[in-house]
């Protein structure tokens, strides 16, 4: 039985590690994902889960900690943002490398300098390329489902690889919303005991794990972590669908909105895709044929999927919320573009910065870059590259 | 019994003759190279609880974990260089879960195992953290007073004077123009179950160490001075005597903290050595012997003496 209630981001995510129950976390605090931490702490506190907290001394440590417990045979989640995770950054090709299933929740806030709390995505983007699976929550719903599946991905046979679930600081992370969440026993049935593959623990048989690999030998391990990440391509559709079906809340690897027959496509992640979502409503209310693309797995990307879903659109302007500083556009314009290279139609794609650190990204913002590129169909002209709600 | 070795000596002998041991031959790290009989002797003394550990990366770990050889027999984990302690917390938090889950019911120690660098230097932080934090875990230092692995480069466990690759001794610098850290000193401050100094010259005392050690029901820390006869000069044969003319000089004194309070020397030198019997023989103090840097050897030793002093003051005052 699903019950509605109010909920943060955070309460979102610190809700679904109690019903998932960790046996170990591992954390340190960090604006704007410490209150997950001080949330999850209560539950320790008054036995409502049976997690080992470990409050370490940093999130090198955290992450350290995280691998170590992993590989002792146990379920383990841990949180952070910005700077935490860039702390971490070290560990985060050491837990994919040694196949440790992680769920780490990482609430996404701007990097230094200059230093700023507050929202975007360049902490998840400098770890894109770590091995870890990313998956990106629009809202707190989209969090929490998200958290919950995320354990069964890591953790099937085929994958056995870390996933970062991300979501918007502030934004999500501490605004209130109406939210659908399960019983206990319903997430504890659909997540499922953990069974370890190889343990530490496994005295009368000793295993060395993470052993120095020379070049006769390193590159087969990494392209297993590949291996592992093209699988859960199928798996993160497997359990979506089965989420879906025991929940009813539908997850793919991305969303589709209003594209079928779009010629103006926005393709954006995270919180801003509901503010896109709104302007394309009311152009489709005008008879426009606008329409979002909102990825929900970054990593591993599902490029044939959305190249095949943008194939017959005029214009595409990728949101990204995260620099590139010398690339020619952001992180998820260059995923975009390289997908339109596997077919043979070559839509125009735009790339548009925005909301670093937080910066305001309103409506009017949206549709304004909407009438240059309505602008584009008819002069052939457009800035390829630019920044949104930014001073001259 | 607390700090009792299982075995006497003859026994251990008789069992390593018969048995394997958890820390096996094979490995490639130098020879006469002091951190591999440190180990050796803290499995010995480990005998016969269940250990697992984690190692932080260092000379021990790049040359014991060569894929797809193992020298370890037990289960052993390295993730990176700064973090053994964190690592090492991690394994023993699920051990404390399932267990108390009823998951697991056997009884398992855990060691990690870092050099100097590992440990004094950039594992410093997690080590403090892990120490602070209370975890059941022996940390166990092979202190080869410099950065062996990446090249003999200087680490806060290097004594002033001596020449290693980032502080050269050349024609205006002597070497390292610092003391060392006296982490022993710093972690006993953490106020954990039990610290110790130990050298590889004195296995007796080492074993019995490492058994008050894993007889804890809380974190301990042991520093094993643990001579490189490729960083600090000297011939391979010449190892041990090394860390016992370190001993004799009262340059690596052994003593132990208990619960926290109780300061004891374990050894107390009938004669004790002058600095100059172990600089002159270690390439690495050559130049202190030349007449451009006179009266450094004098100030070793007042450094030294001091330290001493102190340390016995410690032990008397908090027996």
């Amino acid at each position: 039985m699903q019950k509605f209630d109010a909920f943060t981001g955070n309460l979102a995510v610190a809700t679904a590690m109690k019903q998932i129950n960790p046996d170990v976390c591992a954390a340190y605090p960090i604006t704007p994902s410490t209150e997950i931490m001080m949330i999850f702490a209560d539950f320790v506190s008054n036995g409502e889960v049976n997690t080992e907290l470990v409050t370490v001394e940093s999130e090198h440590s955290a992450m350290s900690a995280c691998i170590g417990a992993s590989l002792a045979g146990g379920r383990v989640m841990t949180a952070t943002s910005s700077a935490g995770l860039a702390y971490m950054w070290e560990l985060l090709s050491v837990a994919s490398g040694l196949r440790c299933p992680i769920v780490m929740t990482c609430v996404n806030r701007a990097l230094s300098a200059p230093l700023n709390i507050h929202c975007d995505h360049s902490d998840a983007m400098g770890a894109r390329d770590t091995g870890w699976i990313q998956i990106f929550s629009e809202n707190a719903q989209e969090a929490y489902d998200n958290v919950i599946q995320a354990i069964r991905i890591a953790e099937h046979k085929d994958v056995k690889l870390p996933v970062m679930v991300c979501v918007d600081g502030f934004i999500i992370s501490h605004s209130y919303e109406k939210m659908q969440y399960m019983e206990d026993k319903e997430v504890r049935d659909f997540v499922g005991e953990f069974k370890p593959y190889k343990s530490l623990l496994n005295v009368e048989k000793p295993e060395t794990f993470g052993a120095m690999v020379l070049p006769n030998y390193y590159m087969e391990f990494k392209r297993q972590v590949r291996e592992g990440m093209e699988r859960a391509r199928q798996v993160i559709l497997e359990v979506g669908e089965e989420f879906s079906q025991r929940f009813g809340r539908y997850y793919s690897n991305f969303e589709n909105y209003m594209l079928d027959d779009a010629d103006f496509v926005f393709v954006v992640m995270n919180s801003a895709a509901g503010t896109v979502k709104h302007v394309v409503k009311n152009l489709r209310e005008k008879g426009i044929k606008a329409g979002v693309l909102k990825p929900r797995v970054f990593r591993p990307f599902p490029f044939k999927e959305i190249a095949d879903t943008l194939k017959n659109s005029k214009i595409i302007c990728v949101l990204d919320r995260a620099e590139t500083f010398g690339a020619e556009g952001g992180p998820l314009y260059l995923e975009i573009k390289s997908a339109l290279q596997t077919i043979e139609s070559n839509p125009t794609v735009i790339n548009r910065i925005f909301g670093l650190g937080q910066r305001d990204f309103l409506p009017y913002h949206v549709e304004n870059v909407f009438k240059e590129m309505r602008n584009y169909l008819d002069s052939g002209n457009i800035k390829m590259f630019d920044y949104v709600n930014l001073r001259d | 019994m607390e700090g009792k070795l299982v075995l006497n000596f003859k026994e251990l002998a008789e069992r390593y003759e018969k048995e394997k041991e958890m820390f096996t031959r094979g490995h490639r790290l130098c020879a006469g190279c002091g951190a591999p009989i440190a180990l050796r002797h803290m499995f010995m003394a480990a005998y016969p609880d269940n250990v697992v550990v984690s190692n932080a990366t260092g000379c021990v770990e790049v040359s014991t974990t060569l894929y797809p050889y193992t020298s370890w027999r037990v289960p052993y984990i390295h993730t990176a260089f700064e973090n053994a302690a964190a690592t090492i917390s991690g394994v023993e938090a699920m051990y404390k879960s399932l267990k108390r889950q009823g998951k697991i019911n056997k009884d398992i120690k855990f060691i990690a195992v870092g050099g100097d660098g590992g440990t004094y230097d950039i594992g410093f932080q997690a080590l403090s953290g892990a120490m602070e934090r209370r975890h059941n875990i022996l940390f166990v230092c092979y202190n080869n007073e410099a950065y062996m692995n990446t090249g003999i480069q200087r680490s806060s466990a290097t004594p002033f004077g001596a020449s290693t690759t980032t502080a050269p001794a050349g024609k205006k610098v002597p070497g390292k123009l610092q003391h060392r850290k006296d982490l022993t000193a710093i972690i006993a401050e953490h106020k954990p179950d039990y610290v110790a100094q130990a050298s590889i010259n004195n296995p007796r005392d080492f074993m019995t160490k490492v058994r008050k050690a894993l007889d804890k029901n809380g974190p301990s820390f042991i520093n094993v001075l643990a001579p490189c006869p490729r960083g600090w000069q000297h011939p391979s044969e010449l190892t041990v005597e090394m860390a016992q003319i370190a001993v004799d000089a009262c340059i690596w004194p052994l003593y132990e903290v208990d619960e926290g309070y109780h300061w004891k020397v374990n050894y107390i030198p009938k004669e004790k050595r002058p600095v100059k019997d172990w600089l002159e023989k270690q390439g690495r103090f050559k130049h202190l012997f030349s007449p451009k840097y006179e009266g450094l050897i004098e100030e070793i030793q007042k450094y030294v003496d001091r330290e001493w002093e102190i340390l016995l003051k410690k032990a008397e005052v908090f027996a």
